[in-house]
């Protein structure tokens, strides 16, 4: 697949859940990221991948409006059809309106709140209305009984695919690292969204933990979420991605399937070229990998 | 480090020793100026100064064998109980409940019931008046202030150092309109929280974009610019003259607290004329909106936008990925505590009769504040102990006759309050660094309620 930057008419395809055109960030006199552009599919796992400070983060951050990128547009392509310009819209109102979810690459939970607690809070704009903003449900009324309950359940339902219903009534900040992970996952989950963006979930994980977060991610894809994943483990990457864009410098290098990606002499040249010791594991992890 | 404490005891003993007389030096640097030295005016209206050469050494000595005993016995004993403790694999979590703690709350409300018959019984209607106004009252007023000072600070994480403001709207809000428009009592007081909210809206929403240490600079500039406005506009306020002569509340507009009046509260019932039935009658009002200001905390923080402030002090930023507009739920946190510390301020005016600026200076911002953080932040059981402690103590400290025996006989006691107070704290401080109840209690369970234990909690960063 090459660059469609000749592609500049504004029609999303109805497969494509994310399109991102000539992305740019600027922090001072540091282009973070630089005419960028690519699509995501609806359904599929798009994996971004790049070395260190490559600017993926920052892609992130720009996708759920935690920056405002300098030059670029982000349309959002809902599942019945409605188009939101993410860079339009604040950050709290692209997860609400435009259904964007996304972790952190240091977790972000709620360690004093407990798991439940955690994955009720995710459903917030629900709850609040169906508390009629508070007011109704200091009344008591049942319709907000009834939405709680159903939040609860709703929670269950991803405690138990996150493989975390034991500890449901545990602080989140006493669980150990790969479920605090999943538990990122899962409460992103609960805000009900049509994308999900992942920055880099399986890094710090043994392998059974990553297993585990695997098995969680491809269930998500099974509700036909589409998955946004940033990861630095190429075996993963390669494993569950449908779709890889790599990035390097804050400019695109490839774009494609796992395996052209895989054979890209750019992208070869890009990991290889960093004096890295850890970029060496990666290279022998993904040759190992393609050998499978 | 440790093993000294088991090995040599004589090494323990020069250790406790060399640590004490270190304290009493340091304590003898440190209050050499402030305690050893007094200044005054003469006849001539002139500063000039005298030693107090006994009180200073009452203090280093105070110090060092502080000092020595808790490095030389205190501190051996609590590790040893604690290693036992850990040895014998209790957890102090898992402690068993007795019959006290679990009906803390039932036995803690009927004894507030019973408080103001009981002591009118033990000390008749005007011995009372100092039971029930001076500690019930005074003690319920900041057991209000601080848990709703307590929703801002304690549940949605955001230090607000200028919470009296909203005490001072409160209080104005029902002297004035008292005053120049003659409404009652049980009609003013919503009246006034809603003002209070509202002035918590309209400073909160400038104020809210900051984080942290500045909020909490901020907020203190408003309180202060809220007294300097009340000192300062005299056509309304009086300056600091304060206002006078407003109105007392009455029992529901049926019975009057006004001894003219034709429906005087103790005639109808056939009692003695005296003040303690309004103070009695005042209390239980007080004691009403305590129980409100709980019950709608312990509510809100199992609705959605309880469990938002929470998440709020825990991560803002994770708050914004799940779609909380975190300026609105900030915002109901500023006015929801707003609303109750203008149900005070004017509960506070009409059991005064008199309001000034005076009443509304940072200090008291500070002593609520100390409240809510010593009782343990979120607690409403921790932060009532608080209360009872610091205001009580304090209350206590004008009883204490036997001190001027210690100190001599121009030794008065309130002087040293917020010495004390500071003392308490830090006290407290070092042996329940979360405050008094530090745990916190979830507002969902699937299983069963566990604590949280205060170490997983966070203070929030504004
Ligand atoms: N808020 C910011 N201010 C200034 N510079 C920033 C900011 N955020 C990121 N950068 C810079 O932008 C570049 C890209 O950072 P980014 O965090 O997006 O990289 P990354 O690809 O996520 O790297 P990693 O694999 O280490 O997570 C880096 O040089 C970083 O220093
Ligand atoms: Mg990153």
């Amino acid at each position: 697949m090459t660059l469609q930057d000749t592609n500049t008419t504004n029609a999303m395809t109805s497969d494509t859940i994310l399109k991102v055109e000539h992305l740019s960030m600027k922090f001072g006199g540091l282009m973070a990221i630089n005419d960028f552009s690519f699509e995501a599919r609806r359904g599929e796992i798009t994996a971004l991948i790049g070395p260190n400070g490559a600017g993926k983060t920052t892609v992130f951050n720009c996708i759920t409006g935690f920056y405002k990128p300098t030059m670029g547009m982000i349309t959002l392509r809902q599942g019945d059809g409605k188009e939101h310009l993410l860079e339009r819209l604040r950050d709290f109102e692209i997860t609400k309106l435009a259904k964007v979810a996304r972790t952190f690459q240091n977790i972000r939970l709620f360690s004093g709140l407990t798991v439940l607690e955690n994955l009720l809070v995710a459903q917030h704009n629900v709850l609040m209305k169906a508390s009629g903003y508070t007011i109704l449900g200091l009344l008591g009324l049942p319709a907000y009984r009834n939405a709680a309950r159903a939040a609860t359940e709703k929670a269950q339902y991803w405690l138990e695919k996150a493989d975390l219903i034991e500890r449901a009534d545990d602080p989140a900040g006493d669980l150990p690292y790969g479920a605090q992970r999943r538990l990122e996952i899962a409460r992103a989950m609960c805000t009900g969204p049509e994308l999900l963006c992942l920055d880099e979930p399986a890094a710090g994980l043994n392998p059974r933990e990553s297993a585990a977060l695997n098995t969680l991610l491809h269930s998500i894809r099974d509700e036909g979420v589409s998955i946004l994943l940033i990861e630095h483990d190429m075996s993963v990457v390669m494993e569950i991605s449908d779709h890889v864009v790599v990035l390097e410098y804050g400019q695109k290098i490839s774009d494609g399937t796992p395996d052209h990606v895989k054979n890209d002499p750019k992208v070869i040249a890009a990991y290889l070229g960093v004096e890295d010791d850890e970029v060496h594991e990666v290279i022998a992890e993904e040759l190992e990998g393609g050998a499978h | 480090m440790t093993n000294s404490s088991e090995t040599g005891t004589p090494g323990l003993m020069a250790k406790a020793v060399r640590e004490g007389i270190f304290a009493g030096v340091i304590a003898f640097g440190m209050f050499l100026l402030y305690v050893g030295i007094e200044t005054y005016q003469n006849i001539d209206n002139r500063l000039v100064w005298r030693t107090r050469w006994g009180l200073l050494a009452i203090f280093v000595i105070v110090a060092a064998v502080a000092r020595f005993l808790t490095v030389g016995f205190i501190k051996p004993h609590l590790d040893r109980r604690k290693l036992a403790k850990a040895k014998s694999g209790i957890l102090e979590i898992s402690e068993e409940k007795g019959f006290l703690r679990t009906h803390f709350l039932k036995i803690a409300l009927i004894a507030l019931l019973l408080y103001p018959p009981v002591s009118v019984m033990l000390f008749g209607p005007q011995g009372s008046l100092k039971y029930v106004d001076n500690f019930g009252i005074q003690i319920l007023i900041y057991v209000m202030l601080a848990w709703g000072l307590n929703i801002v600070v304690g549940l949605a994480g955001l230090l607000d150092l200028g919470y009296v403001a909203f005490y001072a709207v409160g209080a104005y809000s029902y002297a004035l309109l008292a005053q120049h428009l003659g409404l009652s009592f049980w009609l003013l007081l919503p009246l006034a929280g809603i003002l209070a909210a509202c002035w918590g809206v309209i400073l909160g929403f400038p104020v809210l974009r900051l984080r942290g240490d500045y909020l909490a600079i901020v907020t203190l500039a408003f309180g202060e610019i809220i007294r300097l406005v009340l000192i300062n506009w005299t056509d309304v306020t009086r300056g600091t003259f304060g206002i006078s002569g407003i109105p007392k509340a009455s029992v529901f507009g049926i019975w009057s607290f006004d001894v003219g009046s034709a429906n005087y509260f103790p005639k109808a019932f056939g009692l003695a004329t005296s003040s303690a039935w309004y103070k009695i009658f005042l209390f239980y009002v007080i004691l009403a909106l305590c129980l409100l200001t709980a019950y709608v905390t312990i509510r809100l923080r199992r609705m959605p936008i309880g469990r938002a402030w929470e998440a709020l002090r825990e991560d803002e930023i994770a708050c914004r990925s799940l779609g909380i507009n975190t300026v609105t739920t900030k915002l109901t946190a500023f006015a929801i505590g707003a609303m109750f510390g203008g149900f005070a301020g004017s509960f506070f005016a009409t059991r005064q009769g008199f309001v000034s600026p005076e009443s509304f200076v940072f200090l008291e911002s500070a002593v609520i504040l100390a409240i809510v953080v010593l009782g343990g932040m979120g607690s409403l059981t921790g932060i009532a102990i608080a209360a009872v402690l610091m205001v009580g103590g304090t209350e206590l400290l004008r009883e204490m006759e036997f001190l001027k025996l210690v100190f001599g006989p121009d030794f008065t006691p309130e002087l040293y309050r917020m010495l004390l107070f500071g003392l308490a704290m830090i006290v407290v401080m070092l042996f329940k660094p979360r405050g008094f109840v530090g745990s916190r209690e979830p507002t969902a369970f699937l299983k069963e309620r566990k604590a949280v234990s205060g170490s997983f909690t966070k203070e929030g960063h504004g």
